[in-house]
């Protein structure tokens, strides 16, 4: 179902598939042995039928954060453990990666929330690869939240009942009749004992323990307010370590690979090497697969003698390749749309958006200590079972050799799936037979550094009567690389999943994701990929950003052919109340449909994915077509369940600047073989110049009782609203995406020269 | 190999380093000190922004000799000595500006020193500040600038 309707007057949950199973009553909790109390959860339910795809589209019946939920299933039991230390705080390595969307402080807070513990005695830290989880340990698809939710208020609710069983044991007393706030539990005498002194008496399995039920939503405090974030003190003051800001082997090498002119190209030979490893600092040098790698004492000497080095290069995957020719054999892969009946009213558009680099700011890195029978990496690593795997399996070591660190990432918005650096750096490392820490330059993170592939949209939306009775949408895009162990959830998964036939990976993914929020009457939206060997990876909201972004854009048109209000069409032809109830929050805070000065527009657009739903108006100012500015955004979203709002409203800001970003000026040039964007000086991510000055988010109260996707929702909306209001401002039809891209700047050359860039400072 | 000295966050250091070596680097791989961070090497991201005598400068395209003598302040010696945050930190706190948090360290060291030649900056000139956000958090950080002014003023006010 669509971001399905709120549960009835009873109470009960709304009628519909519950594929993600998590009703709370199948786990059953168990001690962990320790000398103090930590506990898991397991699921103990048998494995849950799966509804038959009968709905209008699969991702209605199981979205991809569903698959993900039920591949993990059989491994649950051990996702979230709790410990509570003597010094009275209960930390959670939490099996996820943090990468700036908040899920630390989220999950600290529900952890909180049961205990009755201020936020401040809850710890979450990121675990270590684990391999046990075989599936389970995968940071993407939104979904975070979504799995960790149950588990995680199961295993703090069972401390809770074990701290009370305990305590009552010690004190004499019914466990009953005592109180528990910040951490302590007191009895009706006044005697009290805190967590910490009970950590030891709690965790005897002899302990009897009644039934721990995790709280009605109606006694939850934490759960729902607006909380900042846990590490933010760590980040104001310089203390948050990175990747590169650790220093776990100490003496580790600093090491660059010069990489090559063509993407994929292969080192022939190099030609200088002796004159190279006679620079300062330089410690050595060593041919990779991907290029060549040169070890120095600093980064800066690194970087000096990477740039010194004469290699001849072998071809690339797609050196006769740039956005025209690859944008020529989309629109030739693509289905075609049906034709329009004889009598009907059409909007018939085609789409290109170009190649984007995710473009995190802390670009591709990773320390490595490789030794002859395996080794240690560190990285930011959003599937570490699968990069240990794969680590060992290319240094042909046995698996389980490897130990890989999940390390916090300076963004990541897809790039971070994959274990780029941490297996180049793990090559250097058992090269040079020393510990390393590898860091790209940005020029190369961005020229060969996964990017989101260029994508190709035909939409043909057929009207009559004030009806649509048709939607087909047909996608072609460049092959995107699901090989960070999606892949092998889907061939996992692949016989229970709502799809039919011999689909590809990718087109599994789309179809589990990409569905109409609206009564279009029959709505087909289907992917072709062109099987071009680029590095390319999902990018946040995987295919949605385009094709749903693309069908705003038409839903627009249609609206207009129909002299219909943009904003009125939606509301007709929307599904379900919630969604109608979101779009009404920016129709009326955003005060849609003022008259606005010539040159200037509001747009709206909707979007409805992994059960939230989310609608987004903004204001642009195109009096300069070349040069438009957002000035003003409003956005609200129903996430069924909100556990931080204030984090919630940071990814809808965040959604919001990646669509004003992509769908201005942002994308990346493919020119035979190479992207010339070589710096944020020439893929135009927004800087605060592009961004509104006045910015206003609502997120609204629970409706369904169970939280839903958070971290890609905003992105697809404010496409549409961007590209809606920028077409009403300037009267144009928008087709091609970036919409203002020229090459504005001068390309760095491929791959050879100094980059170094000198500026006197201040005078004192 | 040259010797170079200099102060960072209030502490006399010296280094060996050739001349042309980046003060990033300096800072990151000789000294130890991680706040200021790499995002571009070329002086358009902004991410290693930090003071040089008060001054915001590059430390990526700014040389070891050229701060022969001179005071280096990054985000880790923004805060009092005592550990009192500075008006901007609290106000980044307040709002809850960070998300990944990489280029927070440069946009925090980049406001100090605007706020310091600009009691209350304009958004104009709010605009004209280059740092880039990966994450998108340019609306909060407006809103903290004006939070941290009015901090600022709030705190001369009392004295």
């Amino acid at each position: 179902m669509s971001c399905p309707d709120v549960p009835g007057p009873s109470g009960a949950p709304a009628p519909g598939p519950d594929p993600g199973g998590t009703s709370r009553r199948r786990f059953l909790s168990y001690l962990v042995a320790a000398p103090t109390l930590a506990v898991g959860v397991r699921w103990a339910g048998p494995a849950s039928a799966l509804p038959v795809p009968t709905a209008p589209a699969p991702a209605d019946v199981l979205d991809l954060g569903d698959v993900l939920i039920l591949a993990a299933k059989d491994t649950e039991s051990m996702l979230i453990v709790l410990e509570v230390r003597a010094d009275g705080t209960v930390t959670c390595a939490l099996p996820r990666e943090e990468v700036g969307q908040g899920i630390t402080t989220a999950v600290a807070m529900l952890i909180a929330d049961e205990l009755d513990l201020p936020l401040a005695k809850v710890q979450v830290t990121l675990a270590d690869a684990r391999p046990e989880l075989q599936r389970g340990q995968l940071t993407g698809g939104s979904n975070t939240i979504r799995s960790v939710y149950e588990p995680v208020r199961q295993a703090a609710a069972t401390v809770r009942a074990r701290m009370a069983a305990a305590a009552a044991r010690e004190l004499g007393v019914t466990a009953g009749s005592l109180s528990l706030a910040d951490g302590v539990l007191t009895a009706r005498d006044g005697r009290s004992l805190d967590f910490g002194a009970l950590t030891g008496p709690a965790a005897d399995p002899d302990l009897a323990v009644g039934e721990a039920e995790p709280k009605a939503a109606a006694d939850l405090v934490l759960v729902g307010r607006p909380t900042n974030r846990i590490d933010a003190v760590k980040m104001v003051t310089g203390q948050m370590d990175y990747t590169l800001d650790l220093d776990p082997v100490p003496g580790a090498a600093r090491a660059m690979v010069r990489r090559p002119p063509t993407l994929n190209g292969t080192v022939k030979s190099v030609d200088n090497r002796a004159a190279v490893l006679a620079m300062p600092g330089v410690l050595g040098l060593h041919v990779l697969p991907t290029g060549v790698a040169v070890l120095a004492q600093t980064f800066g000497q690194a970087l000096d003698a990477k740039e010194a080095l004469k290699v001849t290069w072998g071809a690339g995957t797609v050196d006769a390749e740039s956005n025209a020719s690859i944008f020529r054999r989309l629109a030739a892969a693509a289905t075609p749309v049906p034709p329009a009946p004889p009598g009907t009213q059409v909007v018939d558009a085609e789409f290109t958006f170009a190649p984007a680099s995710h473009a995190p700011l802390e670009t591709n890195s990773a320390i490595a200590d490789i030794r002859a029978t395996g080794g240690e990496v560190w990285a930011g690593l959003k599937s570490p079972i699968v990069a240990a795997q794969e680590i060992a399996k290319d240094l042909g070591l046995p698996q389980g050799s490897i130990t890989a660190h999940v390390v916090q990432g300076g963004g990541s918005f897809g790039r971070r799936l994959f274990f780029d650096a941490a297996l180049e750096a793990a090559r250097i490392s058992k090269a040079a037979r020393r510990p390393v820490k590898l860091m790209w330059t940005r020029i190369d993170d961005m020229r060969h550094g996964r990017a989101r592939a260029a994508s190709y949209h035909h939409v043909r939306a057929v009207h009559a009567a004030g009806s649509v009775l048709s939607l087909d949408h047909s996608v072609a895009s460049v092959e995107t690389d699901f090989r960070h162990g999606l892949g092998e959830i889907l061939t996992a998964m692949s016989a229970q999943l709502p799809v039919g036939g011999n689909l590809s990976f990718a087109q599994t993914v789309f179809l589990t994701t990409i569905k109409s929020p609206y009564d279009f009457g029959r709505v087909t939206q289907g992917l072709q990929e062109v099987p071009l060997k680029m590095p390319t990876g999902s990018f946040r909201s995987v295919y949605s950003a385009n094709t749903r972004g693309a069908e705003e854009v038409v839903v627009d048109e249609i609206a207009k052919q129909q002299g219909k209000d943009p904003a009125a069409f939606r509301r007709e032809f929307l599904k379900t109340d919630r969604q109608r109830a979101v779009l009404a929050k920016v129709v009326k805070e955003g005060a849609w449909g003022k008259v606005m000065p010539a040159g200037f527009a509001q747009g709206i657009a909707f979007h409805d994915e992994y059960k939230s739903c989310t609608a987004c108006l903004v204001e642009v100012d195109a009096r300069n077509p070349r040069r438009p500015r957002v000035t003003r955004a409003t956005i609200a979203a129903d996430y069924g369940l909100p556990i931080n709002p204030r984090g919630l409203e940071a990814q809808l800001l965040g959604g919001l600047t990646d669509a004003i970003a992509t769908v201005f000026r942002a994308g990346l040039h493919v020119v035979d073989g190479l992207p010339l964007e070589g710096s944020y000086s020439q893929f135009h991510f927004a800087r605060q110049k592009d961004s509104p000055r006045d910015v206003r988010i609502f997120v609204l109260p629970a409706t369904t009782g169970t939280p839903g996707g958070a971290g890609e929702l905003g992105l697809p909306a404010a496409v549409g609203a961007v590209a809606n209001a920028y077409a009403r401002a300037t009267r144009t039809r928008v087709r091609s995406f970036p919409i203002n891209f020229p090459v504005d700047f001068t390309p760095f050359p491929r791959g050879t020269g100094s980059t170094r860039v000198h500026v006197p400072p201040p005078p004192p | 190999m040259p010797k170079y000295s200099f102060v960072v966050n209030g502490k006399a250091v010296t280094v060996d380093a050739p001349a042309n070596l980046s003060v990033l680097w300096t800072l990151r791989d000789k000294l130890g000190v991680t706040g200021p961070k790499y995002g571009c090497g070329i002086n358009v991201c902004k991410a290693c922004t930090s003071h040089l005598d008060g001054k915001a400068f590059n430390p990526c395209v700014t040389y070891v000799s050229d701060v022969q003598g001179r005071r280096i302040t990054t985000i880790e010696g923004l805060a009092d000595p005592d550990g009192t945050l500075h008006p901007v930190q609290e106000a980044w706190l307040e709002q809850d500006v960070p998300q990944c948090g990489y280029c927070q360290p440069g946009q925090i060291m980049a406001v100090a020193a605007l706020l310091a030649r600009t009691r209350t900056p304009t958004d104009a000139e709010i605009d004209a500040i280059e740092n880039v956000c990966r994450c998108g958090t340019y609306f909060r950080i407006r809103k903290a600038i004006k939070s941290a002014a009015a901090k600022i003023a709030a705190r001369e006010a009392a004295g």
